[in-house]
């Protein structure tokens, strides 16, 4: 067993584990924070996604000892107080979810393509960039509204703020 | 997956050390096709040696035309490097329709040649670029890289350091892919430069990717989309599965070539 340590949504957080446990099983497990999500155990439905150092990773793809001293966000760690992140506001205000499963690696997903886009986002950068994320209920035209909301959103937000 | 010992390097020489004091070890990268397949348990390495801290196996450098990308340099900061496209655009692009977005951010250019898959995108870049594949004890030409299926010319324990190639005067990329996968049923990357036209193809061959010499040879004489539409393409040497036969990739072959000829503008 390996004692591995990390900053989990601000936190520094530890537990022992084998070196071939994955990373959401980790989270999952051994930290107790079961909003992220294990879809497909393919690394393809992105259910799984958290942030690694700052950028969106699929956790059930990596090793925890891998995540070892990183800092890691997940699904639990972007709320504010009592408040929902823009982006969980703007799914629940576009119903992007039906069964809600994928959510949480939408969200997460969503969160970063906003930051790397810095705005500049359309339809079809949206869908591309969501190409690693897969929603069986197949209600990417709420989801995709929902991020576009959200990006206007904390845009505008963005914008007071300068001003 | 099956047990395995994890090691984190810190430099190159630790993580050949490393390396060469596990048989059964292999280097970890980003991790994306090996921790894949590690859970399908069609690997099982005792020993695991992670390259991502490294500081010297990452990051890219251009002076002026010759362009130096870093063995664990993520397929993001391929794509979003701006001083990468000022000079070899295509490469950019190529990286940024690797995966997905999470893929990008783990999986590197070193992962991808080293695992040489037969319909990764990196390999038809290295060919048509005459890359040159730098390790921790050589330089290999990207012509004699490649060597077959999963297979390269590294020896056991070679660590793939960094990449570096001339920016070519204009390249382009296109790729038919895989919907599910992402992976090329068939990708070609095109690359004029003073040395001539240089053509390779990946996702088709079925000894891994290869340079399209009819191509080479229709572009040379005329730089034009149109020009790859009568090449000869032998269906003899491509690959077949369910999703797409021979002969439909020998087609695909050409008519990436069109598309890639455009995107090169």
């Amino acid at each position: 067993m390996t004692k591995v340590t990390l900053t989990v949504n601000g936190r520094a957080m530890s537990g022992e584990c084998d070196d071939r446990t994955l990373l959401v099983h980790f989270i999952r497990e051994k930290l107790g924070l079961t909003g992220t999500h294990v879809g497909c155990d393919t690394t393809q439905c992105g259910a799984c996604v958290v942030h690694l150092d700052g950028r969106s990773v699929k956790s059930c793809s990596i090793l925890a000892v891998q995540a070892a001293g990183s800092t890691v966000t997940t699904i639990e760690g972007i709320a504010g107080q009592g408040e929902l992140h823009p982006v969980q506001a703007a799914f629940n205000t576009h119903h992007g979810l039906q069964c809600g499963f994928c959510t949480p690696g939408m969200v997460m997903t969503a969160v970063d393509m906003i930051a790397r886009h810095g705005g500049d986002l359309d339809e079809h950068t949206v869908r591309h960039e969501l190409d690693g994320n897969i929603c069986r209920c197949t209600g990417y035209h709420n989801i995709v509204k929902a991020v576009l909301a959200a990006n206007e959103e904390m845009q505008g937000a963005a914008r007071q703020a300068a001003e | 997956m099956y047990a395995t010992s994890y090691h984190r390097a810190s430099s190159v020489d630790e993580a050949v050390n490393l390396r060469s004091s596990h048989d059964e070890g292999r280097y970890l990268s980003g991790g994306m096709t090996l921790i894949a397949t590690m859970k399908q348990r069609l690997a099982a390495p005792s020993d695991l040696i992670d390259l991502r801290h490294i500081a010297a196996l990452k990051g890219i450098t251009v002076d002026g035309h010759t362009v130096r990308i870093g063995g664990a340099t993520p397929h993001a900061d391929v794509a979003s490097s701006a001083a990468v496209r000022a000079v070899c655009p295509a490469i950019c692009e190529l990286a940024a329709m690797i995966g997905d977005p999470h893929v990008r951010h783990m999986g590197t250019i070193g992962g991808s040649i080293a695992n040489n898959d037969p319909a990764a995108d990196y390999p038809a870049a290295m060919l048509a670029l005459a890359a040159t594949i730098i390790t921790d004890r050589r330089e290999i030409p990207a012509e004699e890289f490649f060597t077959g299926l999963f297979e390269t010319a590294l020896e056991e324990g070679e660590l793939v350091t960094a990449v570096s190639f001339e920016a070519p005067e204009k390249a382009g990329y296109a790729k038919f892919r895989n919907p599910a996968s992402r992976y090329a049923i068939t990708g070609v990357f095109v690359a004029k430069a003073a040395g001539g036209v240089r053509v390779a193809v990946t996702g088709a061959g079925s000894n891994g990717v290869f340079r399209a010499e009819t191509i080479e040879a229709a572009l040379a004489a005329d730089w034009s989309p149109e020009s790859p539409k009568a090449a000869s393409i032998d269906p003899a040497d491509l690959m077949s599965d369910m999703h797409a036969s021979a002969e439909y990739r020998a087609n695909l072959v050409r008519v990436m070539a069109k598309r890639a000829v455009i995107a090169a503008g």
